[in-house]
């Protein structure tokens, strides 16, 4: 077990991290992401207000769609980023932060937003997430629905009797759900899920080898207040008409980064030899000048093979672009590579 | 004859001779898990007591292995860098990570013996 964000986390399970993580792949595996922060957001006019906060396009969220995007700082830095759904209620959002985030993300959003929305903690409520190719006919045997759903999408359901919202999303690359369960039921659903054929329960190590193979962020690793969302190439998630609207934090910092380009680029990183690099590796160019900064880093199950990211001056940020890598003193190489390292295998619409 | 010997670090030593055969212990295999690379000296590397020696990486993060004692690396094992998972599986026998030339043959003497290592992590398990 480790602290993490307050909480005692473990690690890992009996399985051991790499087998956790190849498991996850192949089959189903569950975490317990209670740590993290939940809330509902209500108002009149809920997602123009939401978006005085961040750059994507809310209003344009269908009842149930969720969207990905991040909370700005004046700056254009990041606070947090986080999972916004649409509840079926057009006043109502519902919102999933990090779990080292949640006091001030919320706290942020509750004084920014005051007399336009109201802001309920749901500390009442786990998180559980079953995540893995063998999550949707497992997750099937007690919500029948839940195999229907699209991916990026939320539907409130019960599992035996308990009132849950299931999302179809994930932070592994692979489909999966995120299960909002009371937690007064948490204990027995994720038993009942961990008793199912093809689940084993997944630790922090391989939450973390997973999503950086799916070339996913880390907050408060690889973005931060200090980044910014073009920095972070987190550019998608500015919608378009957000992007000529503007009218977020940072909105001018940002479009000038849209327009020119930011000095430096988060980029995949993929050391040409054995040695992995860890976050805070020093990057340098051909020349020996340092150029940037490692992440995140390890090795790879899937890939076989050690992973990064990390920021690199945006001249050198061109996949295939040749990097050294200074780990204990010695300078091993590297190269750019397009992220991410494994293909994320997300179910398709259908529609 | 041979005396195994612990060190608090979680190495040991096989002396032989002058010559000292080390690697990693069980128990300090079973606390990093999967093991996915190694790095082990080259002959004629001199090392101090207590010096970093050797490298272990797990997928959870990256350790040193500190040479037990003084002396002079006379092999290190070829096997490891391509199949680190020896490791693992083999810790103190396949697994082994170098061979050294020890300074002073006394000073393995003075480690821990297997009795000592064993209530040493029966303290550390509490």
């Amino acid at each position: 077990m480790v602290p993490f964000a307050g909480y005692d986390m473990p690690v890992n399970y009996p399985l051991g991290v790499l087998k956790e993580h190849l498991h996850a792949r192949a089959h189903a595996g569950l975490f317990d992401v209670s740590h993290m922060g939940q809330a509902t957001l209500t108002g009149k006019d809920i997602a123009a207000a939401l978006e005085t906060l961040v750059p994507g396009d809310i209003a344009g969220l269908k009842p149930g769609q969720i969207r990905y995007t991040l909370l700005l700082n004046d700056q254009g830095g990041i606070i947090d980023d986080l999972m916004v759904t649409r509840a079926d209620r057009p006043d109502t959002l519902f919102l999933v932060v990090n779990a080292a985030c949640k006091d001030g993300d919320f706290a942020h959003i509750a004084a920014k937003l005051a007399g336009k929305a109201t802001l309920t903690r749901h500390d009442d409520k786990a998180l559980l997430a079953l995540q893995g190719p063998e999550a949707a006919s497992v997750l099937a045997k007690f919500i029948p629905a839940a195999a229907r759903m699209e991916f990026m999408t939320s539907r409130e359901d019960s599992f035996d009797g308990v009132p849950v919202r299931l999302f179809r999303s994930g932070y592994t690359g692979e489909d999966g759900y995120e299960i909002s369960v009371p937690n007064t039921a948490a204990e027995n659903i994720a038993k009942a899920l961990l008793a199912a054929p093809g689940v084993q329960p997944i630790g922090l190590g391989a939450r973390d080898s997973l999503r950086l193979e799916a070339g996913l962020c880390l907050y408060g690793s690889d973005i931060d207040t200090a980044t910014s969302p073009v920095e972070a190439a987190l550019s998608w998630v500015i919608g378009k008409r957000r992007r000529e609207q503007a009218g977020f934090p940072g909105a001018a910092r940002i479009q000038k980064e849209l327009k020119d380009g930011a000095t430096r680029k988060r980029v995949g990183i993929k050391p040409l030899g054995r040695a992995p690099a860890r976050a805070h590796t020093e990057i340098q160019d051909a020349s020996g000048k340092k150029v940037g900064e490692i992440t995140s880093g390890g090795f790879g199950p899937s890939f076989n093979a050690p992973v990064a990211m990390g920021y690199v001056d945006t001249a050198l940020a061109k996949p295939g672009t040749k990097l050294n890598l200074i780990v204990r003193g010695a300078a091993l190489p590297a190269e750019v590579v397009t992220l991410p390292f494994v293909p994320h295998r997300y179910v398709k619409s259908k529609a | 004859m041979s005396q195994i010997r612990f060190t608090k670090d979680h190495e040991w030593v096989l002396l032989d001779g002058k010559i000292a055969t080390v690697g990693i212990t069980e128990y300090a295999q079973s606390q990093l898990g999967d093991i996915v690379f190694v790095e082990v000296p080259a002959a004629g590397k001199a090392l101090s007591a207590g010096g970093e020696a050797a490298v272990v990486e797990s997928v959870k993060a990256a350790s040193e292995v500190y040479s037990p004692v003084a002396g002079k690396v006379t092999e290190g094992n070829a096997v490891l860098p391509d199949a680190p998972e020896t490791v693992n599986q083999d810790p103190q026998g396949k697994g082994w990570f170098f061979k050294m030339e020890v300074a002073n043959p006394a000073d393995v003497a003075a480690l821990m013996d297997q009795a000592a290592y064993d209530k040493y992590l029966a303290e550390l398990n509490g």
